[in-house]
């Protein structure tokens, strides 16, 4: 199997490229159109904010390759917001292959923003194993994708929120797999058996 | 449900971690790698690597040794010691540190927080404030708390939450190292005025104090060092009796 993980400027490259390290599979990082088309599994990492990002995106024509992949996709984090339609972090429109749009969470005193720590997930399915039912990830953010009918793992705060999805190739969760510990690994290892 | 953290802190020291532990099953316990994949392994929550070398080499030492924990553990971690600039904070990142801790160069230098922050995102930037009570008011100090500055606590830092940083690390100079608690009400105090997590850190000698820290002061996260080094706290314990306690974290 070739996986690769698409190199652009997300924070999160070179974590995703050591957990990918740690489970022992073969990928290759890279940011060519080729090398990405010829792939069968492409990760699409992502710490950052959507505009910019999205502007990266489009300069390198990543906006364009990654909605026509027709392999398994799995976005992380700002990865999984930036496959949906439009997030309110600075009224960004996004690749618009999921149609849902991407909410900003709101403060309180028992729910500061960003959400920051381990939270379990819940309802889990379709890909998502159900031994992780109310098991625990590492979530950062600020911004969530809502519940819809693309939800594969739920999870609380403040509001129920996607942890993750699924629309036909394009899969995404909003924790970080690589710093999920055994949950995280059985997440990835999940999606490289899909 | 968000549970709350549990955070040992690693002091490193060219590469290597300082203070004894007593991890006799560890190879080598001055190995920073091999005493955060035990901490990882026992539930903690995040590590937080506090670098206090003070040699010229030591970016590069601390960058390659980023690296090296990195690739081994499976958890969240935070790289905080004498980090000044947006070049600094962006080697750590892109070794793979998931957040970076400023401090002394945020007082010297406020602004700083805005560039890391514009250019790294909120999420990757805690704010460390150390201070101690000067005449019945909370006094930021510097340079391991050693030396005072003119800022109080809470104004100080509600201008680093304005000025983005993502959380903020307290740590009471006049409860670190007693043992005899964290300081209940201005931790109480910042995490009502902020809109971002606050961690406790300073003065955890028993699991009463985690206890303590989260009800009464309802801290998103604990961080303590010795007691986890020297295993007067077993991290399982700890957790098992916060959850007794009504309060909710990853098991």
């Amino acid at each position: 199997m070739k996986l690769a993980v698409i190199r652009y400027n997300a924070g999160n490259v070179q974590s995703v490229s050591y957990a990918l390290e740690r489970l022992g599979v073969d990928f290759v990082m890279s940011d060519d159109p080729e090398t990405i088309m010829g792939a069968d599994k492409v990760l699409f990492p992502g710490v950052g904010e959507a505009s910019t990002t999205m502007e990266y995106l489009r300069k390198y024509n990543l906006d364009q390759l990654i909605p026509a992949l027709r392999q398994p996709v799995l976005g992380i984090c700002l990865g999984m917001q930036l496959l949906c339609r439009f997030s309110e972090e600075n009224n960004t429109h996004c690749l618009g292959i999921i149609d849902t749009v991407v909410r900003k969470f709101k403060a309180d005193e028992t729910h500061k923003v960003p959400q920051m720590g381990w939270n379990n997930l819940v309802q889990v399915r379709d890909w998502i194993p159900a031994q992780l039912e109310q098991s625990f990830a590492y979530f950062v953010h600020s911004y969530f994708v809502p519940v819809s009918e693309y939800t594969s793992a739920t999870c609380e705060y403040g509001v129920d929120f996607s942890a993750a999805i699924r629309h036909k190739n394009f899969y995404a969760v909003q924790f970080h797999p690589e710093k999920s510990a055994a949950t995280g690994q059985l997440i990835l290892e999940a999606f490289l058996k899909s | 449900m968000l549970t709350r953290r549990i955070i040992p802190c690693l002091d490193i020291k060219d590469g290597r971690t300082v203070k004894g532990t007593n991890f006799v099953s560890l190879r080598d316990a001055g190995d920073p790698v091999e005493l955060a994949a035990t901490y990882a392994s026992k539930g903690a929550d995040e590590l937080v690597f506090l670098d206090i070398s003070a040699t010229q080499e030591k970016r590069k030492t601390l960058t390659t040794l980023v690296r090296s924990i990195a690739r081994e553990i499976n958890i969240p971690f935070t790289v905080g010691g004498g980090i000044s600039t947006v070049e600094d904070v962006g080697a750590l990142l892109d070794a793979g540190a998931d957040k970076i801790s400023v401090n002394s160069a945020a007082v010297s230098e406020p602004r700083i927080i805005n560039e890391l922050s514009r250019a790294f995102g909120a999420q990757c930037i805690v704010v460390a404030i150390d201070a101690r009570k000067v005449d019945n008011q909370w006094l930021v100090h510097t340079h391991g708390g050693t030396k005072p500055t003119a800022h109080r606590l809470f104004s100080w830092a509600k201008e680093c939450v304005e000025r983005g940083a993502g959380e903020i690390l307290f740590t009471s100079m006049d409860h670190d190292g007693t043992r005899k608690g964290f300081a209940i009400d201005p931790l109480l105090k910042l995490h009502t005025l902020l809109p971002v997590p606050v961690i406790a850190s300073g003065g955890a000698g028993s699991m009463q104090h985690f206890v303590e820290v989260f009800t009464l002061a309802r801290v998103d996260a604990a961080l303590a060092a010795s007691i986890f080094h020297y295993r007067e706290i077993e991290i399982p314990d700890l957790k098992l009796d916060l959850r007794k306690n009504g309060i909710n974290v990853r098991l």
